[in-house]
Order: C-alpha cells, then sequence, then structure tokens
C-alpha cells in the first residue's frame, strides 16, 4: 500500500516536469510531434527504473557513509558521498550505452523507434535528478524502484499530453514572439495548475 | 598541421584583450542570442529555486562559475579528447566542478545547501554547460573559451533572477528577504494591503512568467520561431 502510495505520489502530484521542472530540455525540445514524443517517453520509462535502483545499490553499498563496513571494520568510517554526483552520472551514462546495446540486439524495431533518443538520455535532468531525489530522501530498495518508474510514467505522460496539445496548436494563431517556446511554457504553466488538482490524494 | 596553424598565427595582427569579437561573446548571449529565451536551453534544473531571489543569486554565482571554470578545461585539453569519449569527458569535468562547488557551500553556507538540495548537483546535466562545450570549447582557444562561457552564463542568469524577482515579489511580497508589501501598507497606516499570491510561489508561476518574459524579450528582438 505505502508502495502504491509512492508510485501515485511521483506520478502525479510530485510530477517530475510540473513539481521540479526536470527534464524540461527535451520535454521542450521533443514535444513537436505525439509519435517522437511516444518514443522518447518510453525510452526515459526504461531508463529511470534501470537506473534509480542501481543508484540505489551503489549508494548503499559503496557510498553512503559507513557503506563500505562490509569491507571490514577499519573501513566503517570511509564515507565517500561527496562522489555521489560523479559515480551517479558515470552509471547512468553506462546503463544508457548498455541499455542501447541491449535494445539493439533483441528488439531492433524499438531500437530504431528509440534510436536517436537513447544516447540523449544520458543528459536528461530527469534521470539525474529521480537518482539525486532518492539518495536525498532515503528510500528503500523497493522504494526506488517505485520511485523510478512513477516518475517515468509521470515524464511519459506530460510529455505525450504537452505534444498532443502542441500539435492542435499549429492551427491556431498564436503573435509571433509567443510562437514556439513562449507558448509552450505557458501550456505548460495552465497543464501544471491541472496536475495540482492532484493534490492532497492519498491511498 | 602544427606548423600550418603557426603561419596562420603570424598572419593575423595581435587581437585586443577585449576587441570587438571577443566583446561580442559576453553581449551576445544576454539579449541576441539568449541561451534561455532564444537557444531554448537550460531550463532544467534552475527554474525550482527561483521562488526566492537569495539562493538563484547562489544558483546563478555557480553556474557563472562552473561554466568559465569547465570552458577553460575542455578547451585547454580540446587538442587530446578523442572525439569517441567526448562526451563523458566532459561530463567528468563538469561532475567534478560541481562537486566541487556543492562541497563547498556544505562548508560555508550549509543553509543555502539544505536549500538548494539537489538542484546544485542538477547543474551537470544543465545543457547549457554541455551545449556550450560541445559547440563552443571543443573548437576555440582558451581565453575565447572563458569569455564565451562567462557571456552565457550571464545571460542565463539575468532572466532566472528576473523570473526569481516577480515571484518573489508577487508571491511572497518581498524583494531579497525585505518585506517591501508591508511596508507599502505601512505607509497606508495599514488600512490598505496588498494580498499575495499564491500561485506565483508554486511551480506553475515560474512557468508563466518565464513564458511572458519570453514573449516580451522576443517581441523586442524581433526573434520568430516557425515550427
Amino acid at each position: 500500500m505505502e508502495l502504491i502510495n509512492l508510485g501515485i505520489k511521483s506520478i502525479f502530484i510530485e510530477n517530475m516536469v510540473f513539481a521540479y521542472f526536470l527534464g524540461m530540455c527535451s520535454f521542450l525540445a521533443v514535444s513537436k510531434k505525439v509519435s517522437t514524443a511516444l518514443g522518447l517517453g518510453t525510452a526515459v520509462i526504461f531508463v529511470l527504473t534501470v537506473t534509480v535502483p542501481t543508484n540505489w545499490l551503489l549508494n548503499e553499498y559503496i557510498l553512503k557513509e559507513g557503506a563500505l563496513s562490509w569491507l571490514g571494520e577499519s573501513m566503517a568510517t570511509i564515507d565517500l558521498s561527496f562522489l555521489r554526483f560523479i559515480m551517479f552520472i558515470a552509471i547512468i551514462a553506462a546503463m544508457v550505452q548498455l541499455v542501447e546495446m541491449i535494445v539493439e540486439k533483441f528488439a531492433p524495431a524499438l531500437y530504431g523507434a528509440l534510436g536517436i533518443f537513447l544516447p540523449l538520455i544520458a543528459v536528461n535532468c530527469a534521470i539525474l535528478g529521480g537518482s539525486l531525489f532518492m539518495a536525498t530522501r532515503d528510500y528503500t530498495l523497493a522504494e526506488a524502484g517505485v520511485y523510478g518508474f512513477g516518475s517515468g510514467v509521470g515524464f511519459f505522460l506530460a510529455m505525450v499530453a504537452l505534444a498532443a496539445i502542441r500539435e492542435k496548436l499549429k492551427y491556431s494563431n498564436v503573435p509571433n514572439g509567443l510562437k514556439g517556446l513562449g507558448i509552450t511554457m505557458l501550456l505548460t504553466g495552465l497543464m501544471g495548475i491541472a496536475f495540482m488538482s492532484f493534490m492532497g490524494i492519498d491511498l | 598541421m602544427s606548423t600550418e596553424t603557426a603561419q596562420a598565427e603570424v598572419k593575423k595582427p595581435a587581437e585586443g584583450l577585449l576587441s570587438k569579437r571577443r566583446k561580442g561573446f559576453i553581449t551576445d548571449p544576454l539579449v541576441d542570442n539568449n541561451p534561455i529565451t532564444i537557444q531554448v536551453l537550460g531550463i532544467c534544473s534552475a527554474l525550482a529555486v527561483t521562488t526566492q531571489l537569495q539562493p538563484t543569486l547562489v544558483m546563478a554565482i555557480s553556474v557563472i562559475f562552473v561554466m568559465v571554470m569547465a570552458n577553460l578545461t575542455i578547451s585547454l585539453l580540446r587538442n587530446t579528447i578523442p572525439s569517441r569519449v567526448r562526451i563523458i569527458v566532459q561530463l567528468a569535468v563538469i561532475a567534478t566542478l560541481v562537486t566541487l562547488v556543492n562541497e563547498v557551500l556544505k562548508a560555508f553556507a550549509f543553509d543555502m545547501y539544505k536549500e538548494l538540495s539537489v538542484f546544485v548537483g542538477l547543474i551537470i546535466t544543465n545543457c547549457i554547460v554541455m551545449g556550450r562545450l560541445e559547440a563552443f570549447a571543443l573548437g576555440n582557444k582558451p581565453y575565447d573559451s572563458v569569455l564565451d562561457g562567462f557571456g552565457s552564463a550571464l545571460g542565463y542568469s539575468w532572466i532566472i533572477l528576473a523570473v526569481a524577482f516577480f515571484r518573489e515579489l508577487l508571491g511572497s511580497g518581498s524583494v531579497f528577504g525585505v518585506p517591501v508589501y508591508e511596508s507599502i501598507s505601512g505607509l497606508f497606516g495599514g488600512e490598505f494591503s496588498l494580498a499575495t499570491n499564491g500561485l506565483m510561489v508554486s511551480p506553475v508561476g515560474a512557468f508563466i512568467i518565464l513564458g511572458l518574459i519570453i514573449w516580451v524579450q522576443r517581441t523586442k528582438t524581433g526573434y520568430v520561431e516557425h515550427n
């Protein structure tokens, strides 16, 4: 029940895009068409679900204060948490590479669809943000898995919804200075208001 | 190869420390080629800290430091980095600098460190930093790269500071923590009071303010995006 609650929270209430502004770059750049938004969204769900638990293991057994105690008494006092940024980003870059290779080998059709988006994901703030939030909030392994998946789904939803609106928007008469980025920001704000109505949902 | 470039350099007259071209590196990104409003880079990490001016200022200074140093480092290393692994090298350099900033904040400004929490770390994936490294520092000399990094970071900083100014003023009725609304209503003997807008403190406020700033700025520069 706790886990379902966390899942709902990470999808709707603490949505990566609307509550924390994470992944805005790709959110804005790739949301012009629904089909590409679907591709990138799926890739983000995939990578977040894999990297957050992996980084949890890394944080728990190597980086945290006292995490190295499994190596022996003398190692128990070592605190490597200042290495968090470098290690997390390295894991993410490596994971993205790995996921890319696996998908290419076993699902060539999916690889064709995701192709260019996979490498881009390594520098998507939502991915690193997911891992950093996981570390600061002291989740357990199960929670980390659910949180990773949930925030991926949240990003997917936000992105596909925005892409659908922008496809319709092509037929509207937007003032010149507001075309493109400006109107998209305002739209995102309005969507954020809609997502705010989920606030307070508690299972 | 090296002799060719050496000859080319000899032919060029020595350039002033702040020649017109070099001033352009700093002034261009401020308005005409602003990283946020025109190039659509780096909106990710910093909007979240713009509810108050003070953390935004710290964030802006951190980004300026990281960008200048990263541009300098990559520019110095530009001839030794194999192009196949350049992304990971760039990430490593940026991550090291950001760790440095994070540790300094933790040591000297712990309250600020708590407030910014993960968003300092997210400078790593700020697209502006990577974008400038990729587009400029990899192909230009160190001094030019430093100027370029400084200019882009300034262009980024003034936008997030502007967003923070409006969000703090309208949302909490203060500027840099100084209660403006209260003193205004104080002038009228307390009968007249200004209401703060809670929407501005929520993330929605940031999107809308940024959207409006983009609108004003693009109308002034006449930049139109064609889809």
